[in-house]
């Protein structure tokens, strides 16, 4: 099984599990510390799984349009965008950020799971080339990643806006930085030369950063909201139903799968994804059905016990009847039905 | 964690454990199986009187990772259930064969003991 060039740093200390095809740590020091970390400090994720994507072409932004339904014309160099790729029937390739370096060239970040069908999606659309690349990456995400990132470097990290990127001089070589992430909190993803980046992960460990594992990751995404695609979305979802519909930008002329995104538009949702808060410590898994009324009217899509707010929370389809804030309905944990309430996605946002 | 196997123990191929003393089986969960769990989020246990079965569920097991089922090793009545445990199931990973115990059930037929694995015959079927 492939594992990271990352994995010499850290093969003693983490308990490493399979993740899309690859040896990757699940966990370092335990859930809790590692949550506690990303929240209040900092946390370090080698994430060199994700599949990386070199676009180029002469006018790669208005070649990449028609692919997304989100306007990506006006993004100017060093800005970057959360988007999907959509199929004829509106369905989600996969999510993606699409980050422009300056023609002729843009970057995608992507699932590793989808990294193949991608490529031979955008090499099937695009006139230009695109390749992927095998780079480390990084996230570096807490409240403290900033001023951690900042020991290595002289250029001002605080200039660099939120989903803003750049290739910066640190004292082990150039790295490309982007402040995005996947856990709620402000913090870097950060690309780099195989070598670069094993020396970036141990003196980012000796400033303080704490190396956490993909099961942390997951209750910090669902915490904050966000999506996983294969769980909470997939090709036979649009945005519309994921709860994407932001993402969407009717002004922008045509897309793929425009015509099934109206549709869906104009004769309304069968079902939305909502999010769902329990009590107790029982957690609502993937599959579970949702229920109101003795009668099932959707599934979980992902869930987990939230640290932050000492409670199980997930994300589930239900009938659009069902989906307003508020309602109460059951999740069938196994033998039992556990009532839970639908809720904003966004479990926990950062204070500040 | 160190995983261990104290000898003194025995074994079920569903990682329970049972330590006998005086007619009295105290059931937990090995080391191993509290490793695979992760961290542990939930423990339902049965009421003390309750009858259980060798072989069948009486409770669950749950961590972030996954949920599983207990499964009794031995078939008798329940007579005392660590309740503390079930307010606190994350502290069954700092002692599983000490403060990790689950139940002491009153064995009705104390010969299913026999069937249990030593610690030698559940290592070997860990490793196998």
């Amino acid at each position: 099984m492939p594992h990271s060039p990352l994995y010499e740093c850290y093969q003693r200390e983490a308990k490493l599990t399979e993740f899309a095809g690859w040896n990757l740590p699940g966990q370092f020091a335990g859930l809790t510390p590692e949550h506690q970390a990303v929240r209040h400090s900092a946390g370090l994720f080698d994430i060199s799984h994700m599949g990386q994507i070199e676009l180029m072409g002469n006018r790669i932004l208005w070649d990449f349009n028609p692919l997304v339904p989100t306007a990506i014309t006006h993004l100017q160099p060093g800005q970057a965008q959360y988007t999907v790729l959509l199929n004829p029937h509106g369905g989600i390739i996969d999510d993606i950020i699409i980050y422009h370096q300056g023609q002729p060239g843009a970057k995608l970040i992507v699932n590793a799971a989808c990294s193949a069908k991608n490529l031979a999606w955008l090499a099937k659309h695009l006139p230009g080339t695109c390749q992927l690349v095998n780079q480390v990456l990084l996230a570096l995400q807490g409240p403290q990643a900033t001023g951690i990132l900042q020991t290595l470097t002289a250029d001002v990290l605080q200039a660099i806006p939120r989903f803003g990127h750049q290739i910066i001089t640190t004292k082990l070589g150039q790295i490309w930085v982007a402040r995005t992430g996947y856990t709620g909190e402000d913090g870097w993803e950060i690309q780099a030369e195989p070598g670069v980046g094993q020396a970036l992960w141990r003196e980012l460990c000796d400033q303080g950063a704490v190396p956490c594992g993909l099961a942390v990751r997951d209750m910090l995404r669902l915490e904050a909201g966000l999506h996983l695609y294969g769980q909470d979305m997939d090709e036979t979802i649009t945005p519309l139903a994921a709860g994407l519909g932001w993402l969407v930008d009717w002004d922008k002329g045509d897309f793929i799968g425009r015509g099934a995104l109206t549709t869906q538009k104009t004769q309304g949702l069968a079902q939305k994804l909502v999010g769902l808060i329990g009590t107790g410590r029982r957690i609502f898994r993937p599959g579970y059905p949702v229920l109101a009324q003795g009668q099932t009217v959707g599934r979980v899509t992902s869930g987990t016990l939230s640290l932050s707010l000492g409670r199980p929370i997930g994300l589930a389809y239900v009938d659009t009847h069902w989906a307003k804030l508020g309602a109460s309905l059951t999740v069938q944990v196994r033998e039992q039905e556990l009532p839970v309430t639908v809720v904003k996605r966004t479990f926990y946002t950062r204070p500040g | 964690m160190t995983l261990t196997y104290p000898a003194e123990l025995h074994y079920t191929a569903s990682h329970e454990y049972v330590a006998l003393t005086d007619g009295l089986a105290v059931v937990g969960i090995t080391s191993f199986a509290i490793e695979e769990l992760g961290d542990i989020t939930y423990l339902e246990l049965p009421p003390v009187g309750r009858t259980v079965t060798c072989g069948e569920r009486f409770g669950t097991i749950e961590s972030v990772k996954a949920v599983s089922d207990l499964y009794a090793p031995v078939s008798g009545v329940v007579r005392a259930v660590h309740g503390e445990l079930v307010d606190a199931p994350e502290r069954l990973a700092e002692d599983p064969y000490g403060i990790g115990w689950l139940l002491k059930i009153q064995l009705t037929q104390p010969e299913e003991t026999q069937a249990l694995l030593t610690a030698a015959d559940y290592q070997a079927q860990l490793g196998g």
